[in-house]
């Protein structure tokens, strides 16, 4: 809790906590159907209608109600960039700890293969994926997943490398401390925090990277909603309807922002470094 | 004639609202040309802010001088107000009439720039002088710090050179310009003990030829004996007393100076040395530890195949046992194989060869882990995220014991004789102070009941007086619980108040072993000697140390190598030096 | 061994996998090479007629065959046949590159001119209002996907101005500069505007770290000006991390921009790839993505070469 509190003294934490509350409370009710009106009912009288008190977002080109298909998306959106984050943190802590812990040929060949994951530009690597599988939701889940794992995994290499090398650490080997008790005690309890901040990041970056996907049609598939789907489509109705494009811009941008300034925020209270230069 | 410095009811404060965060709380002082003057104190006691503040480097850390004057003398005879002058006139002032160096010069030097590149720079700033004129001039600069082979080392980059060599040129470049004031920030902090005799012996030899002022800002009074004239000593931000060297030295007035010069270790040549002990001749009791041809070599590798070419010789053939209720302290400097020698004992370092034994404590029962060990940093050392209870429960655990009642009672007893409150076991360790995190380690190494405790620095990293605290209780605590102590140390103050029997390392052997008083009295071995004769105490007022340009011998050995056998020359009961050839 | 060996002797290793990688992912693809090359009308082939294509394209063998084949051709520049544009992968690669690189090459221009500058003045800023200006529009700029982006310029240009850029055939820059670049500013605009904010970002936190070293201290004992500090003794060494960025960057940008080419219709390696994928080229996929992990791959080698030109601790090896 003692968290919390700090997040919302700081400055760009409270801003970013505020959004990133707000957004996962629109997630949850898009989730739940609670949304102004049924995200795929086409309106056909109102189609392409300017924002009022009925259609706060006005509507798109079948009618349909932009402010509860961006609900909609939103939600859809959290689902891929929180299951895609889970995954690669889950796979990259695991491999970046068994890298620093075995060292010598173990760390090797995992950090050469993500090497080789690394050498390719994210949405490419992506895109490989994708042409694999098809395109669909869990397969972008799966795409962001392996395009991030490689870097959870040297986030957590190196500070297990240098945790290692800590005196705590050698004074538990002095005891002569089991291998789990060093791993989950010494190693993971202090990983907690860098991990937490590139949790944050992690979470703003496969946001940006599902509206991507979405936008080049490779990811969520119509009519489901999402908002890089929605941004495609407003393409070439831009000066008749440039509510289709302000509104999903604008929540997108707000929602990387939010995790952004969180993420920034949390590396600030959590960062050692920054900690002790402030004690 | 005015004073070449005059500072009045100097305060500097931090952060936002300085006023009411000062650190330096008016503190006054004269200093005239050619006059050293030592600021001594503890951390946190404001010296390093207040020599920051003469050029106004303080400026770019955050601080501000809240009010007083400084001024400053110019060579042309006016005299300029540091504290209220602009910057401008600043960086005028700084490297051509005020010169500094710092504490690390390692981190203090550009590593990206060439050592010439950062002497040149300031002919160029203050003289006016570039290109061949300017090299010749850093030239000359680096001959005068008496660094070999000047003209090729301009091209060196710093991380080329040693942190001895890295200070030479920190002067130089500070002296470049003939300033008439050098600020010395903690020169030789970092350093090892006979570098700095070797940077104190250049410093005193530089203000003879040039005359200059010079302000020392130090922790430890007796460096300051052989070289300052005038001594301020510094408590919370206060001036406590300041005066000339004998007068402060001889009969300080104020408890503070007292206290700094009574309780905190100065090294005595051995006359303080424990006599509450004697090795029983012949032995009563097995040793606690015995150690034999213990040798620790790392691979050397090179080429593209990475294949071995040599050995680095850390530690060769190091032999010696430890009684119990005996401190035996193994001395050195860096790169002697010191610490090695203790990781290995514990295990953290694979020997290459040799053996050790070590027996259980007699005297207290349940002992699981006859050698524990201490570790210099006690920030270092305890795990952060896990509370007092955790840390001194894990070795119980990793025992194979539970958290019984019985480990809580031991925990609490432990805790009360390191002198902890109670209420600490909720804590977490960044709630402690240096000096009491370390007697948190104390209590970790104790919960099994060991017969061998390993001090690995174990007092280096605190203040000087948290330092004689924590060393009493080390010796309380080898009497109650009979333990055998190795600490392992480079302050020849620190060890000569808790060793029995000394060893001395260097380059990974013993040179000297044996009873700590006749070793320090009377040293035999040219470098147990060397190392002596280069340890600072008040007794030694106003005397240089010879300049002497040894380097350490190289640890890299061929494969194959091995040192020859040792032939012990024996002087007296229990003194062994390593014969010379 | 020291650094720059040891990166010269994995960066093959890498390169192997890359490619072992790029040509599994293809073989996974669900259904036989043919069919999925010619859809429904695969079904009228004849046997023979099957069994010629297949050896046409090199699919008759085992994998390993046929990777061996694939492998020994690529070494020699031979990635095969497109399908789509019936000529040889490399060909319809290198028509499309040029552009490509002129792109990434415009946007770390722009990222580099305005979010260097910006950051080191932040920096030296720290903590005060015009600080804080440039630390918030650096973080939008990072936050805005850059088809957001693309698609306001447009929006801006048609709805305040009636005009729309040009998206017409595309002009190279060396048969009308003036008119080429026309074509890639706003581009390369879009693609410089989260760069340029993420070097801002790297070089302020760079330089701040700098700012607080020993030897900056230093360098002010010896009275150097507050210029010389900035420029002479802390930016070289605050530059690693932000050539560290900018090469990753530029080497992603490197495998094309696919959504910037996709909205200001450039036809760029990005758009390739995606149509290829979408066509079921899997040579020119193949190849493609083979050709861009390379790109990416000597980009940050010149990166780690450059690392060697700023610190001569990494020059000198001992890191």
């Amino acid at each position: 809790m003692s968290l919390l509190r700090a997040i919302l003294a700081h400055p760009s934490g409270r801003i970013g906590g505020v959004i990133v509350g707000v957004y996962l409370l629109i997630a949850l009710l898009g989730l739940l159907g609670m949304t102004p009106h049924d995200p795929l009912m086409q309106f056909r009288v109102d189609r392409l209608h300017a924002p009022d008190a009925v259609y706060w977002m006005g509507t798109d080109l079948f009618g349909r109600d932009v402010a509860s298909r961006l609900m909609l998306g939103i939600s859809q959106s959290f689902v891929v960039a929180f299951a895609s984050v889970a995954l690669a943190a889950t796979a990259g802590t695991v491999l970046g700890l068994a890298a620093a812990w075995f060292g010598k040929g173990w760390d090797g060949l995992i950090m050469r293969v993500m090497d080789v994951l690394l050498a390719f530009p994210a949405i490419l690597l992506a895109l490989l994926i994708i042409a694999v599988v098809g395109p669909g939701t869990w397969t972008s889940v799966a795409a962001i997943a392996i395009v991030y794992t490689p870097i959870f995994t040297r986030v957590v290499r190196g500070p297990a490398l240098s945790l290692k090398t800590r005196d705590f650490v050698d004074a538990a080997r002095t005891f002569g401390s089991s291998r789990h008790y060093i791993l989950t005690r010494h190693l993971m309890l202090n990983l907690v925090a860098p991990l937490t901040v590139q949790v944050t990041l992690a979470l703003a970056w496969a946001l940006l990277t599902e509206a991507g996907l979405s936008f080049l049609g490779l990811g969520t598939q119509p009519p489901a909603s999402s908002l890089g789907l929605m941004l495609s489509d407003s393409r070439n109705l831009i000066e008749m309807a440039p509510w289709l494009l302000i509104f999903p811009g604008l929540a997108i941008m707000i929602g990387i922002l939010g995790f952004n300034l969180l993420g920034d925020a949390l590396r600030d209270i959590l960062d050692p470094k920054m900690r002790r230069a402030a004690a | 004639m005015t004073p070449l410095l005059s500072v009045r009811d100097l305060h500097v404060g931090f952060g936002r609202d300085p006023a009411a965060h000062e650190i330096v709380r008016g503190v006054s002082f004269d200093l005239d040309a050619g006059e050293t003057l030592a600021i001594v104190g503890e951390s946190g006691s404001g010296k390093s802010v207040t020599a920051l503040s003469i050029n106004r480097l303080i400026d770019f850390g955050g601080g501000r001088i809240t009010r007083g004057a400084i001024d400053l003398r110019r060579a042309d005879g006016g005299v300029i107000d540091l504290a209220a002058a602009p910057e401008r006139a600043l960086t005028k002032i700084r490297g051509g009439e005020i010169g500094m160096i710092f504490q690390e010069p390692m981190t203090s030097l550009n590593p990206v720039l060439t050592i010439g590149e950062q002497i040149e720079e300031s002919f160029r700033l203050h003289r006016g002088l570039t290109g061949r004129q300017a090299t010749a001039a850093a030239k000359d600069a680096l001959d005068r710090v008496r660094i070999p082979d000047a003209a090729r080392r301009l091209k060196y980059t710093p991380h080329q050179l040693s942190g001895g060599m890295l200070q030479r040129v920190m002067i130089a470049t500070a002296l470049s310009c003939n300033p008439r004031l050098l600020i010395a920030d903690e020169p030789t902090t970092a350093l090892d003990v006979t570098v700095q005799a070797q940077i104190m012996a250049l410093l005193a030899e530089l203000k003879r030829e040039t005359g200059m002022a010079m302000i020392f800002i130090t922790h430890d009074i007796g460096l300051v004996a052989g070289i300052a004239d005038k001594v301020m000593v510094m408590q919370a931000g206060e001036a406590v007393e300041q005066g000339a060297l004998d007068a402060v030295l001889d009969t300080p007035q104020h408890p503070y100076t007292r206290h700094l010069l009574g309780a905190v270790p100065h090294f005595e040549a051995g006359r303080a040395a424990r006599s509450d002990y004697r090795r029983p001749e012949p032995p009563v009791a097995p040793p606690a530890l015995t150690v034999e041809g213990l040798t620790v070599r790392f691979p050397v590798t090179g080429g593209l195949l990475r294949r071995r070419t040599g050995n680095v010789h850390a530690v060769d053939g190091v032999d010696f046992d430890l009684m119990p209720g005996e401190t035996l302290a193994i001395v050195g400097e860096s790169g002697s194989g010191k610490s090695t020698t203790a990781r290995a004992i514990l295990g953290l370092v694979q020997p290459t060869r040799g053996a050790f034994a070590a027996n259980a404590n007699t005297r207290e029962s349940g002992n699981r882990a006859p050698v524990q060990m201490v570790f210099q940093n006690p920030y270092a050392s305890l795990n952060p995220r896990l509370r007092v209870d955790s840390i001194l429960a894990e070795p119980v655990i990793a025992a194979g014991g539970r958290l019984s009642a019985e480990t809580t009672a031991r925990m609490t007893m432990l805790l009360e004789r390191v002198g902890l409150p109670l209420d600490s076991l909720q804590r977490y360790p960044h709630e402690f102070s240096g000096g009491q995190r370390q007697r948190l380690c104390i209590a970790r190494a104790l919960m099994l009941n060991p017969s061998v405790v390993v001090l690995d620095e174990a007092v280096s990293a605190l203040d000087v007086s948290v330092q004689a605290k924590v060393l009493e209780l080390l010796v309380d605590l080898q009497k109650e619980f009979g333990l055998a102590y190795l600490f392992v140390s480079h302050d020849m103050a620190v060890v000569e108040r808790i060793a029995h029997r000394i060893a001395v390392l260097y380059a990974g052997q013993i040179v000297e072993i044996g009873d700590a008083r006749s070793v320090l009295s009377a040293p035999r071995h040219s470098y147990t000697k060397q190392l002596i004769a280069a340890v600072p105490s008040i007794d030694r007022r106003h005397e240089t140390f010879a300049l002497d340009l040894r380097q350490v011998p190289s640890l890299i050995r061929p494969l194959g190598f091995e040192p020859e056998e040792a032939a012990w020359q024996r002087f007296g009961a229990d003194h062994l030096a390593r014969a010379e050839g | 061994m020291n650094y720059l060996t040891r990166r010269l002797v994995t960066f093959p290793l890498v390169m192997l996998g890359v490619s072992i990688l790029v040509f599994v992912s293809i073989r996974l693809v669900p259904g036989d090479a043919i069919t999925a090359m010619l859809g429904t009308e695969a079904g009228l082939l004849t046997p023979d007629q099957r069994a010629a294509l297949e050896a046409y394209f090199g699919i008759d063998q085992g994998w390993l065959v046929q990777y061996g084949r694939w492998l020994a051709g690529a070494l020699q520049g031979d990635l095969g046949i497109s399908v789509t544009y019936g000529k040889p992968v490399l060909d319809v690669i290198l028509e499309r590159f040029p552009l490509t690189l002129e792109l990434a090459l415009l946007s770390m221009a722009i990222a580099l001119l305005v979010g260097l500058p910006a950051g080191v003045f932040a920096a030296t800023r720290n903590e005060r209002s015009s600080d804080l200006v440039v630390r918030i529009l650096a973080m939008i700029g990072q936050s805005t996907p850059n088809f957001v982006v693309g698609l306001l310029i447009i929006f801006v240009l048609s709805v305040g101005f009636g005009v729309l850029p040009v998206m017409g055939t595309f002009t190279p820059f060396f048969e009308n500069p003036l008119q080429n670049l026309g074509q890639m500013i706003l581009p390369a605009i879009t693609l410089g505007f989260a760069f340029a904010a993420s070097v801002t970002r790297i070089s302020r936190s760079a330089m701040l770290d700098v700012l607080s070293e020993d030897y900056v201290r230093t360098a002010r004992s010896k009275g150097v000006p507050a210029l010389g500090v900035i420029w002479r003794h802390a930016l070289p060494n605050a530059l690693i991390p932000v050539v560290t960025l900018s090469g990753v960057e530029f080497g992603y940008l490197l495998g094309g921009a696919v959504i910037v080419e996709q909205i200001f219709a450039l036809p760029g390696l990005g758009r390739m790839v995606l149509d290829a994928i979408l066509q079921r080229d899997y040579a020119l996929v193949q190849g493609s993505v083979l050709f861009i992990a390379l790109n990416f791959m000597i980009v940050n080698l010149i990166v780690d070469l450059t690392y060697a030109l700023l610190d001569p601790r990494i020059r000198l090896g001992d890191r």
